[in-house]
């Protein structure tokens, strides 16, 4: 059959214009099915046993009980695993993290670290059997301890520099008006997202497919065929809903360990980490310690910024939490000085985490910008107005859009930022003292390379095909504005099917690229069909499909400072004689490039300022120093921000399209958390005229900093 | 988890003779805190008796005065009732501030006070505890401990009971009636939880193989004026770093009697006795309701990360019994 | 009677009965996802720390990943796979997906659960922690957001859409409230 094409006068204004999520109605109903839902006949189910250890070695696993117990189909370890091959550079330009790599010596670098997998009949028998694994070990000593005074902290490069540095950082603290040095110290946080790692792993005709839940399809396969020596079109990885991600969900244990069982089992064999596995081995975000020195003329003007950070990594992966790059953005100074260094510690290894490096490095900044405020008598959003720099402080490039001086400005207006009273610690109201603080927000605009294809179907519908990740940021549903826009038909024309690594390479779901990224992808290709087709002209029954590249038009981006950028205002109420904290309402005004669907960006802005909340208050994982692993790893230990912690919070825009854009976008998934913990902590000392530096801002915490205040 | 023998009881001696019959038998109730045990390899029974079907889900005058409640009532009913409510509304607040809707729907009165502690060395099979693992030794003495005890407790466990719904039925008298292949027998609160001493894995002074059956709230005229509060790290679903129930009853600007117990600060609920004896018969002030706290604090031990507790507690007592005496004078 | 570690269960899930054998250790959670293939109900933490897991057992919120599936015997479930009346979504599930109440929706199930439990909850005049007197003289507190964020608060988000969550679950409460006024009158 062939059908007319439609003509093509453009239906506009899809992007703008708020729009449900496409698959929402799949999620309500509990239809959407998430990674380890996916039915599959003759299905073995694995469970990983993992070391009790801190450090050491493996000298036995006894898998003689084990595999006489009901069920029990295998035990795969260090000494049968199928061999691996980690000497690679992956997609994104890193090696493997040898947590994911699996059973391929007798090492033990963390506790928590995977030793076995137990494969059997049923999840109930795989856990009882992998709780039953008896692995012996050759104990070693172990450190743990992260400290910013460690001698053996050094610089790393990352993806931007370990070090920068110009003028005389000495010579312009003696000679300023005004000076603040602090520390600033954040914990181990976790992604903690709903729904854990889960993966099915089977071979079907020949080709390996594995059914996960994770930010790029084509990442994960790249990573698995490298790994297993395979043939790039022997593997396909589909994961369609996500139940959520924040950088953790990459390749890790679970679908290695999979593909490894499905191999040696010749049947499908799913993998689903528990919550307390979760916290070994899926990444975090490192603790943080740093330092800020602050130098200021008496007009507040920046004389010299200094900021090092130092986070830790495992032995067997470098991960630099560049918490120092968001000075690098945000303020010049005479003497500009930053550094990212990293100690080595028996722990898992850290991963990128919602907003990694600004989300700690603006804690730190924005809350010494703050102290500078109080020192030079300056309102805090005038000091800030006043280091507005022209250019990139640390490139020296031009910037692609600067609109933080109108988030400032609009965002003072919808707060009542005016007539605030600077001094700390005059308003209460009951038993609670309030405070209101502000800070500013910033994070990189990029975009990854990306394929798409784009198929104008005999029906008169659309077809996108991308390898896309929706996490839960709306992508499918932005995607799906664009591609309508782009094509110049309404919304429900288009059908977008993403999660698939067989459509082709794209980008990840991580550094508030996706959507630009596959955006960007999709526009090409739905230009280049309309251009193709004729209007009045015939569909063939297969349809015509277009195929676009990013590639080229990437690499033809001129160098520029290109960020997203915001201004956080938080009020809290704290009762100092318990030490509670409650945040009473938030606002963000983010300058953060084109907003496609203002629905879904809303909750990604307001969600991102959240988990602000959370990591100033509630989140931190505590590790035991006796063990070297956590203390009470689990949802109810870890306190990510509950419905009670969250009020009323409040998230817009000003107009601020990336003009090189071809959608104008820029990217959102992580500036919402950038300075929102330094928001809710400067209001606290606002609140009390205390200030806090080690987040989080506990109960506790509070009581000792009043020195037990008393009522 | 290991495999288990599951059994329904029809009755109360039926129930007992079930578990009698297996010393690795525990009885379930709303499973709440057990099966979650059983996961992470702390319990590991290998007969469960299932006592939720009891005819134990009522809530009923007491012979004598007062209220007899069944000990498979849920926290929600118990929460819900409307003479708890009106006559001893520190025990709904108490019921409300703990865990969460869902788990209040399952979790069981009976359940509740023998609930374990959530210290999490002791839900960590990986690590010591002598709670556990008598012996073993107790990490949280020189590791992560800013919320265990400050009272009562001993260098072999400074966990804390994390009870809600015990710290009021503690300020209230309440009294444990259980059921043993022997016979019934009775225990107030007070008597129900062992000091920790050297033997911090034998908690209650229930007797081998009993079924708690009901818990009396004995008359509390008091208790009509009561109020619970709870400190915590988050501001809903999350244990208690600090708890305080309490009733004052103030005629003439005297205290003419009172009611205080602590909670998360000892391997129990916490009467605080050496309070109400200074709270009884003097003004109802600020001054001394500081004064009360101190003499119950005085006794506080606590650990270098966790004395904030003592000062929280004092702030918490002056807070609460303050809000009790201006509700009074409204 | 001898020892056994399974047995045969029936339950009643959103009004059809499944009968089954099961294992003793599988929670209610595990029977409905990996054995009756109703995966709307969705693990979190199996723990009962995050409420990703509610449905409703007798008509009670519950956290389906600590109630063991043999202790489930005849009692009667409502997963959220049971909620809409063919297509004509539950007011609740209507006011998520208008109102933006989720993004990864892995724990929204268990969130809209929760919620049609708290309208009914609220409705029975069940008071909250947040309730400033609960003495039934007092009467039931009307459902504000800071009541609504309380009762909800079983319910982890990690995307953190909870403000759009309170907005769904006040909008749906006054629908019903209008709703039952209506039938009253």
């Amino acid at each position: 059959m062939t059908t007319a094409t439609t003509g093509v006068t453009p239906i506009t204004g899809a992007v703008g214009t708020a729009h449900t999520r496409v698959e929402g109605r799949a999620k309500v109903t509990g239809a959407a099915r998430y990674a380890g839902e996916i039915p599959f006949a003759e299905l073995a189910h694995g469970w990983l046993a993992l070391s009790t250890v801190s450090r050491g070695r493996i000298l036995s696993v006894e898998t003689g009980p084990v595999l006489a117990m009901p069920g029990v189909l295998t035990v795969l370890h260090h000494g049968n695993a199928p061999r691996l091959d980690t000497d690679y550079i992956g997609m994104l330009g890193v090696p493997p993290d040898p947590t994911a790599a699996v059973f391929q010596n007798d090492r033990v670098p963390h506790a928590g670290w995977p030793v076995a997998l137990v494969v059997a009949e049923t999840p109930e028998q795989a856990r009882e059997a992998a709780e039953a694994l008896v692995v012996t070990y050759e104990r070693e000593p172990h450190d743990i301890e992260l400290t910013a005074g460690r001698p053996d902290a050094h610089p790393v490069d990352g993806h931007m520099p370990g070090m920068t540095e110009k003028g005389d950082i000495e010579a312009e603290l003696a000679a300023s008006a005004h000076v603040v040095d602090e520390e600033y110290t954040t914990p181990e946080e976790h992604h903690a997202m709903m729904e854990p790692h889960a993966a099915t792993a089977l071979w079907d005709g020949g080709r390996l497919e594995v059914v996960d839940s994770n930010q790029g399809t084509t990442w994960v396969a790249d990573e698995l065929t490298r790994m297993f020596s395979l043939d790039p079109s022997a593997v396909r990885v589909r994961s369609e809903h996500i139940g959520g991600g924040f950088g953790s969900k990459g390749v890790r244990a679970h679908q290695v360990s999979a593909v490894m069982a499905a191999t040696v089992l010749q049947r499908p064999v799913r993998v689903v980490l528990t919550r307390r596995q979760m916290f070994s081995l899926t990444g975090y975000r490192s603790p943080t310690a740093q330092r800020v020195r602050l130098g200021a003329g008496t007009d507040g003007r920046l004389r010299a910024l200094d900021h090092r950070s130092v986070n830790q990594t495992s032995t067997v992966w470098e991960f630099v939490e560049p918490s120092a790059g968001v000075a690098r953005v945000m303020y010049d100074a005479d003497a500009h000085r930053t550094s990212n260094e990293v100690v080595r510690l028996d722990v898992p290894s850290p991963t990128w985490m919602r907003g990694p490096g600004e989300a700690p490095g603006s804690f730190a900044l924005e809350a010494a910008l703050d102290e500078l405020a109080e020192r030079c008598g300056i309102d805090p959003i005038e000091l800030r107005l006043r280091n507005e720099p022209e250019r990139g402080p640390v490139s020296g490039l031009p910037f692609a859009g600067r609109n933080l001086a109108a988030c400032f400005r609009e965002g003072a207006r919808r707060f009542g930022w005016a007539g605030r009273d600077p001094r700390p610690g005059t308003r209460r109201e009951g038993r609670w003292l309030l405070g209101t603080g502000t800070a500013a927000a910033s994070f990189p605009a990029g975009a990854l390379p990306s394929t798409a294809s784009v198929t104008a179907e005999a029906d008169g519908t659309h077809t996108v095909r991308i390898a896309a990740a929706d996490i839960g940021t709306g992508a499918r549903t932005a995607l799906t504005l664009v591609a309508a826009d782009a094509l110049g038909v309404a919304t429900d024309r288009v059908r977008v099917r993403i999660g698939d690594s067989d459509f082709g390479p794209a980008g990840i779901a991580g550094g508030s690229m996706g959507t630009r990224s596959w955006a960007w992808a999709i526009t090409a290709a739905a230009r280049e069909l309309r251009d193709r087709l004729v209007p009045g002209g015939t569909i063939p029954p297969e349809g015509v499909t277009v195929r676009s590249d990013t590639t080229a038009a990437l690499g033809a981006l001129a160098q520029k400072e290109r960020h997203s950028f915001g201004a956080q205002f938080a009020e809290v109420a704290v009762d100092v004689t318990t030490g509670e904290v409650r945040v009473r309402r938030m606002l963000g005004i983010f300058a953060a490039g084109r907003i496609v669907n203002p629905l879904t960006a809303r909750g990604q802005l307001v969600g991102g300022m959240t988990w602000g909340i959370s990591m100033a208050l509630h989140e931190e994982a505590v590790r035991d120093r006796a063990s070297g692993g956590l203390y009470g790893p689990d949802l109810a230990g870890y306190h990510v921000a509950g419905h009670a912690d969250v009020p009323e919070i409040e998230a817009d825009w000003v107009d601020d399209p990336d003009p090189e854009d071809p959608v104008g976008i820029k990217g959102i998934g992580e500036v919402g958390i950038v300075g929102a913990a330094a928001a809710v902590a400067n209001a606290v000392w606002h609140a009390t005229g205390v200030r806090h530096r080690n987040l989080p801002i506990r109960p506790d915490r509070v009581l000792r900093a009043q020195g037990g205040a008393r009522v | 988890m290991r495999e288990f023998d599951y059994r329904r009881a029809d009755d109360v001696s039926g129930a007992v003779a079930l578990l009698d019959a297996d010393p690795d038998a525990r009885y379930l109730g709303g499973g709440t805190n057990l099966v979650d045990l059983m996961k992470n390899g702390v319990e590991r029974p290998a007969r469960l008796v299932d006592v939720r079907g009891l005819p134990l889900d009522r809530i009923e005058p007491a012979d004598g005065g007062g209220l007899r409640i069944g000990a498979t009532v849920t926290n929600s009913d118990l929460a819900a009732h409307p003479g708890i409510r009106g006559d001893y509304p520190a025990l709904a607040q108490a019921v409300l501030a703990g865990a969460s809707g869902q788990l209040r729907n399952m979790a069981t009165v009976g359940g509740n006070l023998l609930q374990r502690t959530r210290c999490g060395y002791f839900t960590d099979v990986t690590k010591p505890c002598n709670k556990r693992a008598p012996g073993s030794g107790c990490p949280a003495l020189e590791g992560e401990h800013h919320n265990h005890a400050i009272l009562g407790a001993s260098d072999h466990c400074v966990a804390v009971h994390p009870s809600d719904m015990g710290v009021a039925l503690t300020a209230f008298d309440a009294v444990v009636a259980y059921e043993t292949a022997d016979g019934p027998g009775e225990l107030p609160l007070a008597d129900f939880y062992l000091p920790v001493g050297d033997t911090p894995h034998r908690e209650t002074a229930l007797p081998p193989g009993a079924l708690i059956t009901h818990v009396t709230l004995p008359p509390a005229p008091v208790a009509a004026r009561s109020r619970y509060r709870k400190v915590r790290e988050r501001a809903s679903y999350a244990f208690a770093i600090g708890s305080v129930a309490a009733a004052l009853d103030i005629g003439g600007g005297v205290v003419r009697q009172s009611r205080l117990a602590f909670g998360a600060v000892a391997s129990r609920p916490w009467r605080a006795h050496a309070a109400e004896r200074v709270l009884n018969g003097a003004p109802a002030t600020a001054e001394y309701f500081a004064a009360a706290a101190d003499a119950e604090l005085a006794a506080a031990r606590p650990l270098p990360d966790n004395g904030y507790k003592v000062t929280l507690m004092r702030n918490l007592v002056v807070a609460v019994l303050s809000e009790l005496a201006e509700e009074t004078a409204r | 009677m001898a020892p056994s570690t399974s047995s045969s269960v029936t339950l009643n899930i959103n009004g059809e009965k499944h009968t089954l054998s099961v294992d003793h250790r599988t929670t209610l959670l595990d029977a409905l996802r990996e054995r009756l293939d109703l995966t709307g109900t969705k693990k979190g933490c199996d723990h009962g720390q995050c409420g990703a897991c509610t449905v409703l057992v007798d008509g009670r919120r519950t956290v389906s990943c600590l109630q063991l599936a043999v202790a489930s015997d005849e009692r009667e479930i409502t997963t959220v796979e049971g909620l809409a009346d063919g297509d004509r979504l539950h007011p609740v599930q209507q006011a998520f997906l208008d109102l933006d109440g989720f993004q990864c929706g892995y724990c929204t199930p268990g969130q809209i659960c929760s919620a049609i439990a708290v309208i009914e909850e609220h409705a029975a005049g069940w008071p909250s922690a947040v309730t400033e007197d609960v003495r039934p003289e007092a009467g039931p507190p009307p459902l504000t957001p800071e009541e609504i964020r309380e009762r909800m608060s079983g319910n982890l988000c990690r995307c953190s859409a909870y403000v759009q969550i309170v907005q769904a679950v006040a909008r749906a409460a006054d629908e019903n409230r209008t709703e039952t006024e209506e039938t009253a009158a």
